[in-house]
């Protein structure tokens, strides 16, 4: 008998202590964010932190979302698809609702399996890998940021019909980002039948020289050179090319669309032509935004610093309409209603791409990225 | 038609002389304290990076101050140089001299930690992000018309190479320290019988091998345009492989290894593909360890007990 009341009690214990913590792991929405927060790559990172802390912030502060508070967590994944395994299996341990993130392609990659296993929607600001969304293997992926091969042919026509080049060298850091993107714009230009692929080839990322591709290049007598890869190598080939006296028009993507290229290259990076996010420097939402950032953090806003405003405000937007937190409302709200955000009115198709985010050329003028019209 | 090519060629030799020259630069530090101590002092590149961020913050400062190019050149030079010195003094008496006596892998594993560490320290105190590194090297208006082949601070960095091989072969081979370093890479304990004090020639080894490291940091930062704290990892990690492939210990070797390999790497990408740069490379590396374990140069003694 008091053994049959012992185990009784001690079930009950175990039971406060199990509801206690439910309510106490309920209080709150846990928003995870996970990108290169250190490392070479921070710069690509850190204003999602900033972006999605303003939001949630002015979110919090009139009541929340569905009674609750929105909490915080971030994992650095450093950009390297290796660390964002652990970084992905890390936040579904703390229990996140859903994830803002990753960053980079190929770290995205590595973790949506993870928070597909955990029914956990992710949504990333920045990774254009199309497969990411077009293969379908991850249906509780979204990203409110167009993917390559939409840069890719943008890429690919603008220097065609704009530039009216004919013979386009292609080379890419041999990174499931730039590797992918060149892919798609030798497609491009093979298929368009107006202009040859002359040279195509990855190039070593982070060498400390790039005098032999350069020269390669050269002797390939390219009028254009399309680059897919990010900032820091895209510098050193430019540096390297200006400085042997090679006019050769330098076209490249989202990666080197970045001010600090801008900074590193300096003079030499005059006249180079990137893509980038459409500018929604006219949207009202848009230049709160960047206000309020300023206000806070006393700074411009880097990279992505919209695309990651948008994709808190379409994942909060998405969890208030589900009325619950439940991945499969949460994935039917994403598709089906709209959210007004800093890159417009946004909504996701079947396969998680946003409609209507895409891309435009910019072009380095007297030090800033200035939009191609 | 085959001017061209020629012309093609000989800019390659030039590109890959001047990637070799860089290696080279970096590896003569690597192979100077492995003949004196043998010890891979992983912590190298570090020193290397540590000495450009030197340079580039001196040569910030008096830019705005408003001297001209050379007087920069050398005052960041010569700050690079103090700095990077005090650096590698301190490294050997913090993380290598208490292991002296401990079995082999206890340094290598401090080497390790110690790169580990001054590249966390640059990462948390500078930046993560990359750095314009001002063109301190000036453009020669005597070489101005070669310059499309070659520039001015490639130019420079090879001549430096060949200077600073020559000057540390006159070093080792005919000076005092030079004897007393030759006597502590063949036998301590001898040498210290004989009056060596090895404590003061280890410690000068390293100084001298931090030296070179902040020349090249310079110079080699010159030549790139940018820097962050993650260059040192990088550039030491191939001017290893240099150091390795010409034999570690050999000072000449080194230089040749470094030239070999940026050759290799250069005609690789000229005439196969970038894509498979490294490949050669290392392929390359593995081909003559077959046939020479010890590297271009390197003496296979039987090893002491």
């Amino acid at each position: 008998m008091l053994r049959g009341y012992g185990k009784n009690l001690a079930l009950l214990v175990i039971a406060v202590f199990f509801f206690y913590g439910n309510l106490f792991a309920g209080d709150t929405i846990k928003f995870g964010i996970s990108g290169a927060h250190s490392g070479d790559l921070a710069s690509y990172g850190q204003p999602t932190v900033k972006a999605a802390e303003l939001v949630i912030k002015d979110i919090n502060s009139k009541g929340g979302i569905l009674g609750r508070q929105v909490q915080i967590i971030t994992q650095d994944d450093a950009c390297k698809p290796e660390v964002a395994t652990n970084a992905a299996t890390k936040l579904v341990t703390e229990g996140v609702h859903v994830v803002l993130g990753h960053i980079c392609s190929g770290a995205t990659k590595s973790a949506l399996g993870i928070y597909k296993d955990a029914k956990i929607v992710a949504m990333s600001p920045s990774a254009t890998n199309p497969p990411l969304t077009q293969s379908g293997d991850y249906p509780n992926f979204f990203r409110t940021i167009a993917s390559d091969d939409a840069q890719a042919k943008l890429e690919v026509e603008f220097a065609i019909n704009k530039l009216e080049v004919k013979k386009i060298a292609v080379l890419h850091d041999k990174g499931d980002y730039g590797k992918g993107l060149a892919e798609f714009a030798k497609d491009f230009i093979e298929k368009s039948g107006k202009a040859k692929v002359v040279l195509y080839e990855g190039i070593t990322p982070n060498a400390v020289d790039y005098s032999a591709i350069v020269q390669k290049v050269k002797q390939s007598d390219a009028d254009a050179l399309i680059y897919g890869g990010y900032h820091p190598e895209a510098s050193k080939l430019i540096m390297q090319m200006r400085k042997k006296k090679m006019k050769t028009i330098f076209i490249s993507d989202d990666g080197v669309k970045d001010n600090t290229f801008i900074k590193v290259a300096g003079k030499f990076a005059e006249g180079v032509y990137a893509t980038g996010p459409k500018d929604t420097s006219k949207n009202p939402l848009a230049i709160a935004a960047i206000e309020a950032h300023k206000k806070n953090y006393k700074s411009e806003p880097g990279a992505f610093f919209l695309n990651a405003y948008a994709a808190t405000l379409a994942l909060l937007n998405a969890i208030e309409k589900a009325g619950a937190i439940d991945y499969e409302k949460i994935t039917k709200a994403l598709r089906t209603e709209f959210v007004e955000t800093p890159l417009g009115k946004i909504k996701f198709d079947e396969k998680g791409d946003a409609i209507g985010v895409g891309f435009s050329m910019y072009q380095v003028k007297n030090g800033v990225y200035v939009e191609i019209k | 038609m085959k001017i061209k090519k020629m012309e093609y060629f000989f800019e390659l030799f030039l590109g890959g002389l001047t990637r070799g020259s860089i290696y080279a630069l970096i590896a003569l530090g690597y192979t100077m304290v492995y003949g004196i101590i043998e010890l891979i002092n992983f912590a190298h590149g570090e020193i290397y990076m540590i000495g450009s961020f030197t340079a580039l913050i001196v040569a910030s400062v008096l830019t705005l101050k408003g001297f001209n190019q050379i007087s920069i050149l050398i005052l960041a030079s010569l700050a690079a140089i103090i700095y990077s010195g005090a650096y590698g003094y301190t490294l050997e008496k913090i993380a290598y001299k208490p292991l002296r006596h401990a079995q082999r892998l206890s340094p290598l594993i401090s080497a390790i930690g110690m790169s580990i560490f001054l590249q966390n320290y640059v990462l948390l105190a500078q930046t993560s992000d990359f750095l314009p590194f001002p063109n301190l090297i000036p453009e020669f208006e005597f070489w101005e018309p070669y310059s499309h082949i070659i520039g001015s601070p490639q130019l420079v960095i090879i001549l430096v190479t060949i200077i600073i091989m020559v000057l540390l072969t006159i070093l080792i081979k005919y000076t005092k320290i030079g004897k007393a370093m030759r006597a502590t890479a063949q036998d301590k304990n001898m040498a210290m019988l004989v009056g060596v004090n090895i404590n003061h020639v280890i410690s000068i080894t390293f100084i001298i091998g931090s030296v070179l490291a902040a020349v090249g940091g310079v110079l080699i930062a010159s030549h790139i345009g940018m820097i962050n704290f993650y260059i040192g990892f990088i550039a030491g990690i191939k001017a290893f492989t240099a150091a390795v492939l010409g034999g570690i210990g050999s000072i000449p070797g080194a230089v040749i290894g470094a030239l070999i390999l940026g050759w290799t790497e250069s005609f690789a990408t000229g005439y196969v593909s970038s894509d498979y740069e490294d490949v050669f490379a290392f392929a390359l590396l593995v081909f003559i360890l077959i046939f020479k374990p010890a590297g271009i140069l390197g003496h296979s003694d039987a090893q002491k007990v």
